[in-house]
């Protein structure tokens, strides 16, 4: 802490009439001369004075260093509401530095408002290359899903939570379950899932399925679909999970193993989407969202019957949720999800070869828009 | 074969002083330290429990019966001052000394309380089952339907009907809540049971069902029981030998049947006398 001050000191003092300069180190200042230009007056590389950014640093550290658990940390006021993944944007500022290519999804999309302000943020006060494409950026910062395509181990998940722990919905007290966590002790939990069997017949936690990490903590996953649980289990990749409003970090390192909650005799599952596939680019083996859109003219070859009448105005159809996997499938039809990597059948959650339903890989080639993926269970 | 063994215990309320100890207790008439004005809960008292033995501590309110029976049970208190050793079966130390994670598995298995009062003891938004099932779960147990089965066991077990299994337990009625702490207490077959005032706010026909049901099921598993209550008649029904206590202190002890039909200490005396 006290060399940090020091290191900035005498720069601090000089500028310190105008108030509100930014606080220069030798890291960052060669980055601040090739930026410095219009907009970035006043302001400190990517946004944040480096106080702040080592702050969030060492919590990651930290993180990085007990998976699972929840690290406090200072967080600061970012200019959008809390809520809006002040957390992600705070994380993903600390560690971008300008060579980096930054990403920002929101729901799976590029394109949505949240996700553009994001990614502009970045660009302007960071100087950093935005890009849609999962498998060219370094940073990637997401809300509610995990990329279709493989993350390697050169690329940093950086994952929105608004809720930070999976005990609260159970007990609202944090400090007694910080005592949970404290001596593993998640029998509530257990007792959680057993009721909901109880009710259901099956565990219907949709998203944040609550996940053990590394044998200790019990974890949320901020709220992704089941459908990506699996892929921070052994992943190459960092993610980093990020709460700006409760000022919490935690993280699953690479290769650590992440074991969704469940019963020897309900286990776990994923959502399936028997016999539908993305009218857009025919795949079956993405993660599909309902879309209501007026009917365009490729909807009757897109999939099948069951699609809205001739004179409804709208109607609903399946997609992917990933769009610039869906983007580029429908270039390159049958793009595996690892086709970025040197090695191939990548174990990346469902519809991957260790987590299919059995057929070989082959299958999903063939006819993909007719190709049905039965139901595992 | 001595199951437990409890020597010198002691909670004490407030700072203490050195003079606590000799300035209260029955002789004194208070438990209230005149010096210092801490409140000696219980102190010097010593017990012993055999496995498969039921042993009852009775006293009127505030003789010290609950203070005992939450160090029995490892309940921890942040707010007392304890001390004392208790020795547990074949297991080397003091009981009252473990980690958080000992008692938490002694808790889970072989130690049971069912609490005086049901929030202590029961999350009253899970349901009936779901308290039940807490027990099993925390214990590791992770098949669904061993854990179900086991739940419906215990219910049946109990005469909780099991149609309401699934319910909410804040929806149970007071002796139904009072099974599902005793069933939840049964679930991972403890060696020792901790009873505090099985009977609090039943009424007697329910009363005289749930400690029927009780005493059934206690000698059929075979567990240690210490049952702690005003009652006179609830610890001549259950208990094998008997602990009187007044101000904190344990002032006789013996055969339950000895206690009641010849009390030494002329509290226990009055308190034989008293009832109705």
């Amino acid at each position: 802490m006290t060399e940090d001050i020091t290191e900035a000191g005498p720069a601090a003092v000089e500028d310190d009439r105008d108030g509100g300069t930014p606080v220069p180190t030798d890291s960052v200042s060669v980055a601040l001369d090739t930026v410095q230009g219009d907009g970035l007056a006043g302001y400190n590389y990517a946004y944040l004075d480096e106080h702040t950014k080592r702050e969030v640093r060492r919590a990651m550290l930290k993180a990085v260093a007990i998976p699972g658990h929840q690290v406090p940390y200072a967080s600061r006021p970012m200019p959008l509401a809390r809520g809006w993944g002040t957390g992600g944007i705070q994380a993903s500022l600390s560690i971008l530095g300008p060579d980096d290519r930054f990403k920002v999804i929101d729901q799976g999309a590029d394109e949505s408002v949240n996700a553009a302000n994001i990614r502009r943020l970045a660009e302007r006060t960071a100087a950093v290359e935005t890009t849609t494409d999962s498998t060219a950026a370094d940073v990637i910062q997401t809300r509610h899903r995990i990329p279709e395509e493989v993350l390697t181990d050169d690329q940093i998940l950086v994952l929105q939570v608004p809720i930070t722990d999976p005990l609260r919905k159970i007990d609202g007290s944090d400090a007694a379950n910080r005592r949970r966590h404290a001596h593993a002790n998640y029998g509530k939990m257990w007792v959680h899932l057993y009721e909901n069997v109880v009710e259901y017949g099956e565990i219907n936690i949709a998203a944040a399925y609550p996940v053990m990490v590394a044998g200790r903590y019990l974890m949320s996953p901020s709220p992704i679909p089941r459908w990506d649980t699996e892929k921070l289990d052994d992943a190459d990749h960092l993610s980093i999970l990020a709460a700006g409003r409760e000022a919490r970090i935690y993280a699953v390192p690479p290769h650590t193993d992440v074991d969704p909650l469940a019963f020897e005799d309900r286990e776990f599952t994923v959502e399936r989407f028997p016999d539908q596939a993305c009218h857009a680019c025919g795949s079956s083996d993405t993660f599909l969202v309902e879309v209501s859109e007026t009917a365009g003219p490729e909807a009757d070859d897109g999939t099948d019957d069951e699609s809205g009448t001739d004179d409804a105005a709208f109607e609903t159809r399946y997609a992917c949720n990933d769009t610039s996997f869906c983007a580029k499938r429908r270039e390159t039809p049958d793009l595996p999800k690892d086709h970025h990597l040197d090695r191939s059948g990548v174990d990346w959650g469902p519809a991957t070869p260790d987590h299919g339903d059995g057929e070989p890989r082959d299958d999903l080639d063939s006819e993909a828009g007719a190709s049905q993926r039965g139901d595992s269970t | 074969m001595t199951l437990l063994e409890a020597e010198g215990l002691r909670t004490v309320y407030g700072e203490g002083c050195s003079a606590c100890l000799d300035a209260t207790g029955p002789a004194e008439g208070t438990n209230q330290c005149p010096h210092c004005g801490s409140v000696v809960a219980c102190a010097e008292a010593d017990l012993s429990v055999a496995a498969g033995e039921v042993l009852g501590i009775v006293g009127e309110s505030g003789s010290g019966k609950s203070s005992l029976a939450e160090l029995l049970a490892l309940e921890h208190n942040p707010d007392a001052t304890t001390g004392g050793t208790v020795s547990y079966g074949d297991r080397p130390g003091n009981l009252l000394d473990v980690d958080y994670q000992t008692r938490h598995d002694l808790r889970t298995g072989e130690i049971a309380l069912v609490h005086q009062h049901i929030r202590d003891g029961l999350t009253l938004d899970f349901t009936g089952g779901g308290n039940v099932a807490e027990k099993l779960l925390s214990a590791g147990w992770r098949s669904y339907a061993d854990v179900r089965e086991r739940v419906e066991e215990l219910f049946a077990e109990t005469e909780i009907p099991l149609d309401r299994m699934d319910d909410p337990t804040h929806t149970y009625s007071g002796g139904m809540q009072r099974r599902v702490q005793i069933a939840r207490a049964l679930a991972t077959d403890p060696d020792l049971i901790v009873l505090d005032e099985p009977t609090t706010g039943l009424d007697v026909s329910i009363q005289a069902r749930v400690l029927d049901t009780f005493r059934r099921v206690q000698r059929e598993e075979g567990v240690a029981a210490i049952v702690v209550s005003h009652d006179l008649g609830v610890v001549r029904l259950l208990a094998d030998r008997t602990l009187v206590m007044r101000h904190g202190r344990v002032v006789e002890s013996g055969l339950t049947d000895r206690i009641m039909e010849d009390p030494h200490h002329n509290y226990t005396q009055t308190l034989i006398n008293s009832v109705l």
